[in-house]
């Protein structure tokens, strides 16, 4: 098992420093069952110690290692060398603020996810001597791909809708709001209509897709905000509810 | 430096942080509550635990049977009292994650399921696929953000607990953000930082497993307590150490060596059923099955690998829909990671270092020696682990203890704490400045943080593994000792203050390497053998000598002071630990 040498092209930035982010390049000798984040980590460990990123679990749950990796958004613990070229280009996630290299600036995400308040608001909480609700597997079955979302922003990258208008309240969000808007122990779906169906909220969203396609977790925002919106929609205008949800498919297709 | 004034301050933001913060305050919404971490809370740890948490729930189940599944497993270091209050605390405070959203996997009526796990004599885990560390540190994030009492603070990286006379006055920080240091002026502080699996080379551990946490409260006086016990789990991928949960074990899969023979058998673990019997082959305690590995490998019956040697963890008898409904994060990782799809082949895995059972010495209230100093979840040793943890007791662990140290600081703040002279207290909290100032002023040589990492996780892998004598355990603290003068050498690469991730790699070492010490000197007093430590030389259970919790205590440049105290004992006298048919 020989080493492939491939040249990582990294996004190097810090604001002391540097007026611009600039490229640099590094020459990494990779096993090839090695992930991306394997060959930063001897970046770190063997070349240039003043290389910065976030890394965690390298097991693609803690949703710490967002990158964008020859162009795509991904974890870099997820993203394994030998499906790449022998050139790799790592830069910072899209659409955020660079704060140092390959750190992102998340507070625009942590003050959306608050907003859309994700947290079980019951109709008459149970006390704890009460047990636990019942929820049949059907139920759990409604609302379980949406609770799967790791926070790892990739989605937020990949938006091109993001991209344009930052307000805009974005798939992960929109998806736990979702989540909890279809939990069967949960009432609290009015409470989350004013941001949820907001201008920035899911009507913002042209449905591209691009979140779904993106998502290491096959937790499909574009699914939860196209069910939200028909939902949405039902509540004040069910007459128009049919011609709205064809015409919503056909933008979806064509936007493909 | 810019002081922040808060009523409790608490490091670390994962599930037991976060449990604390909630309970502290529902306790008292008027007080101010600082969540302080390295990281955000959701890449926490606890996001990587998979099986489940215990808690009695099934009618044919007991609080007596939890009780003694878990002081058996601990191989009766635990502390009985604190058992108790575990057991009976658990089943509410996993109803109360149910109530705050956690998707919990369900039964046919629409009940909570659980399913068996090691050393467990009826089945009481409550798992959530197999991501419930994941759900259940979800659940715990998203639902602090309705408590404005919790001002969170994420990305400070907490370096020294500033103590005056015995009392805990707050801590200090590094926003990463800016590279400033910050005093947290606090009236009670709660550590919760979790475990330090990175001292090891080959763990399940993500790499924000450092110590911090125990650093912190073990150069602050508090002593660390049975820290030699550090538990393997039977199932890591080889090269990552990335966990393959016990509940994969609880849903039937077995271990097979090179032959396809069921190994455990010839390890008092048998008779091998074709179906899992409870405490019994796959299902006997973390312990008993890593040392098996050993065994096996050195009777050279284990499979070899680039990565080491392996055994065969068998699923493919459960089928597709099953491993896919209870499994599907196993078969994803497995299939990723190692090319393994285990409805079409058996998994690699080896044992791999994945808990520290030993930690910060509190008593039964999560208090320490230090007045205003609480520690809950695997940061803390209280003691409900004993000498080996029972697989899915952690999470529970980090709930009950978690919300308890929140609801006891709170009483403690509204109690009202010992006016401190302010000029001594300032003065305490510019000397940790100063350490860290300290470290981008130093000068020469030469010495790189990675090797220094490196060659800490080959002595303690080499050791204090999984089996250590006193020859090996002698030439660790010798290592260690060497590696201290070492990091003394040590100079930053880095000098910037935005995110300098050399700076914080610098400081998680000097945790991890006061960490390691106590873990090294603890071994080589503890001339027995019990639960997961095992010693070569001593190979049986010395309870005249040896039923007691081991205290490490710090001692500036020197190594660490050993010292004992008693073990509570309310009503299970130690006995032989005894699994698999030879139980009935």
């Amino acid at each position: 098992m020989s080493d492939r040498v491939v040249e990582f092209e990294i996004l190097r930035y810090d604001p002391d420093q540097d007026e611009t982010p600039r490229f640099q390049t590094y020459s990494v000798p990779c096993h090839e069952d090695w992930v991306v984040l394997d060959a930063i980590n001897y970046i770190k460990d063997e070349l240039d110690r003043t290389l910065s990123y976030r890394w965690s679990c390298h097991m693609a749950v803690c949703g710490s290692c967002g990158m964008v990796i020859n162009g795509e958004p991904a974890l870099a613990c997820h993203a394994f060398v030998r499906d790449y070229p022998d050139q790799i280009r790592v830069e910072p996630l899209h659409n955020f603020p660079v704060e140092r290299d390959l750190v992102v600036n998340m507070d625009d995400f942590i003050g959306k996810l608050t907003s859309v308040k994700p947290w079980l608001i019951a109709k008459d909480p149970k006390t704890i001597d009460e047990g636990a609700y019942l929820q049949s597997k059907a139920e759990l079955s409604i609302f379980k791909q949406y609770t799967a979302c790791i926070n790892c922003l990739l989605c937020y990258s990949a938006c091109p809708q993001y991209a344009l208008n930052d307000a805009f309240v974005g798939p992960a969000a929109l998806a736990l709001a979702h989540r909890y808007n279809q939990d069967s122990r949960d009432v609290g779906r009015s409470a989350r209509q004013d941001v949820v169906a907001s201008n920035p909220g899911i009507w913002e969203c042209s449905f591209v897709g691009a979140c779904s396609e993106v998502c290491p977790k096959s937790v499909d925002p574009a699914a939860a905000i196209q069910q939200a919106k028909i939902a949405s929609t039902g509540d004040y205008f069910l007459d128009f509810l049919m011609p709205w949800r064809n015409k919503a498919a056909d933008d979806g297709s064509n936007d493909q | 430096m810019e002081t922040i004034d808060t009523d409790i301050a608490i490091i670390g933001a994962g599930g037991a942080g976060l449990r604390a913060a909630i309970a502290a305050s529902e306790a008292n919404p008027g007080l101010s509550v600082a969540l302080i971490s390295k990281v955000y809370p959701m890449r926490s740890h606890t996001v990587a635990a998979e099986g489940g948490a215990a808690g009695v729930i099934k009618d044919e189940d007991s609080f007596d049977n939890h009780f003694n599944d878990t002081v058996s497993g601990g191989d009766w270091l635990c502390d009985q009292d604190a058992v108790e209050l575990f057991i009976q605390e658990a089943p509410r405070e996993l109803t109360q994650i149910e109530h705050w959203g956690c998707p919990w996997s369900r039964d046919d009526e629409g009940r909570v399921a659980v399913r068996p796990f090691g050393g467990m004599k009826v089945e009481r885990t409550w798992y959530a696929a197999d991501k419930t560390g994941f759900h259940l540190l979800h659940t715990l994030f998203q639902t602090s953000l309705k408590y404005p009492g919790i001002r969170r603070f994420d990305e400070y990286y907490s370096t020294d607990l500033v103590v005056v006379d015995g009392q805990c006055h707050g801590l200090t920080a590094i926003e990463m953000r800016t590279g400033q240091v910050r005093f947290f002026r606090a009236k009670a502080v709660i550590i919760a930082t979790g475990g330090a699996g990175k001292v090891f080379p080959f763990t399940t551990n993500g790499a924000i497993k450092t110590g911090d946490g125990m650093a912190m409260a073990y150069r602050a006086g508090v002593p660390l307590k049975d820290m030699e016990f550090v538990q393997y789990h039977p199932t890591g991928l080889p090269g990552t150490g990335i966990l393959i949960t016990e509940g994969s074990r609880g849903e039937g899969g077995i271990l097979v060596n090179k032959d396809g023979y069921r190994y455990l058998q010839d390890y008092n673990l048998g008779p091998p059923d074709p179906w899992p019997r409870k405490k019994a082959m796959e299902l006997g305690p973390r312990d008993r099955l890593s040392q098996a590995f050993w065994h096996e490998q050195q009777k050279g019956r284990t499979i070899e690998t680039d990565y080491g040697d392996v055994v065969h963890l068998d699923l493919r008898h459960l089928g597709a829909a099953k491993i896919n409904e209870r499994l599907p994060m196993v078969r994803e990782l497995a299939m990723s990671y190692v090319g393994v799809d285990p409805i079409e082949a058996p998994i690699p895995v080896r044992p791999v270092v994945h808990y520290t059972m030993g930690g910060i010495d509190t008593d039964i209230t999560t208090a320490t020696t230090v007045a205003g100093l609480y520690a809950a979840g695997e940061c803390a040793c209280v003691s409900i682990n004993g000498a080996n943890r029972l697989g899915s007791n952690s999470l529970t662990e980090l709930l009950v203890f978690g919300s308890l140290a929140g609801r006891n600081a709170a009483g403690y703040v509204q109690g009202g704490s010992q006016a401190a002279n302010e000029t001594t207290v300032n003065a305490a909290a510019e000397a940790a400045q100063q350490r860290v100032l300290e470290l981008f002023r130093r000068k020469g040589g030469g010495e790189s943080i990675a090797h220094l990492r490196r060659d800490m996780n080959t002595a303690m892998e080499a050791g204090a593994g999984i089996y250590r004598s006193e020859d090996s355990l002698q030439s660790c603290v010798t290592q260690m000792q060497a590696l201290r003068q070492r990091y003394a050498n040590v100079e930053l690469a880095d000098k910037s203050n935005v995110f300098n991730t050399d700076l914080i790699e610098a400081l998680e070492l000097g945790s991890m390497l006061d960490v390691a010490l106590t873990m090294a000197c603890s071994a080589l007093q503890r001339k027995e053998s019990r639960g997961s430590h095992q010693r070569l030389d001593f190979t049986e259970r010395d309870d005249a000598n040896y039923l007691r919790h081991t205290l490490a205590s710090f001692a500036a440049d020197q190594l660490p002071t050993i010292a004992y105290s008693d073990v509570t004992i309310t009503r299970s006298q130690p006995a032989e630990r005894v699994y698999g048919g030879s139980q009935e």
